[in-house]
């Protein structure tokens, strides 16, 4: 287990170091010339080689990849190109806080509403029920998040009232602050991925539900409710842990684009603003922080599984 | 004995639509209610975009006096900020969608499978190069890979089809890797190989056409994955050029007015929802029909 761990720790990093590298040189193939946008296409052919050697992009490519990815691993990611010259490690530290609070509130919304919903559709199969689940979930498996979003903005917030629209409140303006400008986005975050879990439970209880110790606890007497909680349940989750790394990336592509329909300035905001604004070290920095959060999630899941099916050993 | 066996049979697979091994596998589709929907509504759709200025009521572009109408004879689905009518905007906006889902499948798709293929036949080097970019995409989900890489190319439509096509690559190569490795085993290949045939021709002519079922259902699927991307890219702004109109910017534009004008914000919506739904029903009933195990879900 502990050199399994090793092993996948080492790979979660070669994968950060190759994300960063070619995040690195595709940003200087490309397109448009960040110093071009700097100097808002008005400087002169001196004030571009000024700061040129002034940011060291006089340098070859090699010195300058070599000097970014010391700086980078000391936690400097630069500063904004915009505004008061921000630093890039500070935008990304306010706003992680957001982009996971939103993450995991979806996760918890989307399980509360899925696993029920899967396993009535899985005790009533074929039922009036389990057809109406079956509905719904395609229907929210179809749905573009950002547009849902934009629905419940219309019915809950703007005309019922009921929660906020927009933006974001910390944990220390209180709870229900908090809570109440989360719980819009992450029904529209969450509703795919409850589609995808109840459909998962549905078919992985039916798959339970045949086998012979189903049986053996049924012919025991045992009540119904028990057989299903207690013995069928449990094993019905395995597969659904095993599509939890797909489903947690799901929750962060999600958050990406849902919160630049609140207007709340986590990750994904930082991101596509940044995209839009050509501001490149912040770019850089977004898309740094946003994958290491998928491979992080991505290893966190890998060793879930041999936390809950002992069965599985890695050697 | 043979309704005994009928009735056994039908006790195995009872959760799947009971299915005929002698049916041709589109036959069986057809017979398959959501398939059919799909398939008419993805019919329907497919006529519009084509022959949209022909159907279209107004012009995408013409303004109108009248602002931020809402559903009238007139306009069926209103009018947006600038006077120009919702209905017409959108039957244009579905040649984008439709046209970037296709294209940017087959592209994904003919870069994936080959890289797939070549990557599990001839194994070694090759698939150890291969496999270790793709393995490196696997990671994060499609819509992000897309995000990233309109941030080194740009916006517009040509960067957005090479984006999101890129984005899919390593959900095609991986299949095709999958069944490459399986069917290499087969007898055939190895008589095709002792009959001096190529590795070209045993690729292509031999292992591929065997390869297909679980490559066509993905390809299904990804349509669907890929319209939702491109309404997302353009919502975000990150995807085709402001004023053409698509589905996700016509959105983004209605998003400023929701309060006002209900149906800016709603019926662009409906209309990407609609296109997906149908895609997805096909796919769920190809997925049965052609006995393919689930795959990636993003």
């Amino acid at each position: 287990m502990a050199g399994y761990l090793l092993r996948r720790s080492i790979g979660a990093v070669i994968v950060m170091w190759a994300v960063a590298t070619l995040v690195f040189f595709m940003m200087r193939v490309v397109p448009g010339d960040p110093i071009a946008a700097m100097l808002f296409d008005v400087g002169d052919a001196a004030a571009i080689e000024a700061v040129k050697r002034k940011l060291g992009l006089d340098q070859p490519i090699w010195v300058q990849y070599l000097k970014w990815f010391g700086l980078v691993l000391q936690g400097d990611f630069g500063t904004s190109l915009y505004g008061s010259r921000i630093e890039v490690s500070r935008i990304v530290v306010e706003a992680l806080p957001r982009t996971l609070s939103l993450a995991g509130l979806s996760f918890i919304i989307a399980m509360v509403i899925a696993v029920p919903a899967g396993l009535i559709s899985a005790i009533r199969k074929h039922s009036g029920l389990d057809h109406t689940v079956t509905i719904i979930a395609f229907l929210g498996l179809s749905m573009p998040d950002f547009w849902l979003g934009i629905m419940l903005i219309i019915v809950f917030a703007a005309n019922l009232q009921w929660l906020p629209a927009i933006g974001y409140a910390p944990l220390s303006e209180g709870f229900w602050a908090w809570l109440s400008h989360l719980i819009l986005p992450s029904i529209a975050v969450g509703t795919a991925f409850a589609a995808i879990i109840a459909r998962m439970i549905r078919s992985a209880m039916l798959e339970v539900l045949k086998t012979d110790y189903i049986t053996v606890a049924r012919s025991k007497g045992l009540l119904n409710w028990r057989v299903i909680i207690v013995h069928a349940f449990p094993n019905a989750l395995i597969p659904v842990v095993t599509v939890m790394g797909i489903a947690v990336a799901l929750l962060m592509a999600g958050a990406v684009v849902v919160e630049n329909v609140f207007a709340i300035k986590g990750l994904g905001r930082v991101l596509i603003e940044s995209i839009l604004n050509r501001d490149y070290p912040v770019v850089q920095g977004a898309i740094l922080a946003v994958s290491a959060i998928f491979v992080f999630a991505n290893l966190l899941v890998d060793v879930l599984y041999t936390v809950i099916d002992p069965r599985i050993r890695y050697e | 004995m043979m309704s005994e066996l009928a009735e056994s049979n039908r006790a195995v697979v009872d959760d799947a639509p009971p299915r005929s091994r002698w049916l041709p596998w589109r036959k069986q589709l057809l017979r398959d209610k959501k398939a059919l929907f799909g398939l008419i509504v993805l019919a329907v759709l497919t006529l519009t975009a084509i022959l949209a200025p022909l159907i279209a009521p107004y012009d995408p572009n013409a303004m109108d006096f009248m602002m931020m109408e809402g559903p009238s004879l007139a306009h069926p689905l209103g009018v947006d900020d600038l006077g120009r009518d919702l209905l017409s905007r959108l039957i244009h906006g579905s040649r984008i969608s439709l046209f970037v889902g296709f294209s940017t499948v087959a592209l994904a798709l003919i870069a994936g499978v080959a890289l797939g293929v070549i990557a599990g036949y001839f194994g070694g080097i090759a698939d150890t190069i291969i496999m270790r970019y793709i393995d490196l995409q696997w990671a994060f989900p499609n819509f992000i890979i897309a995000v990233y890489l309109v941030a080194v190319f740009g916006t517009g439509l040509a960067n957005v089809i090479v984006a999101v096509s890129l984005a899919f690559v390593d959900d095609f190569a991986r299949i095709a890797r999958g069944m490459v490795l399986t069917i290499k085993q087969e007898q055939y290949v190895d008589a095709a190989r002792t009959l001096g045939a190529s590795h070209n021709r045993i690729m292509w002519r031999h292992i591929l056409p065997n390869a297909t079922a679980p490559i066509i259902v993905q390809a299904t699927v990804s349509v669907s994955y890929a319209i939702l991307a491109e309404a997302g890219l353009s919502f975000l702004g990150l995807g085709v050029e402001a004023d053409t109109p698509t589905w996700g910017l016509i959105l983004a534009d209605g998003r400023s007015f929701i309060s006002r004008a209900w149906w800016i914000g709603v019926f662009p919506g409906l209309f990407i929802m609609i296109t997906v739904l149908s895609i997805n029903f096909l796919g769920d009933a190809m997925r049965d029909v052609l006995d393919v195990r689930e795959v990636k879900a993003d």
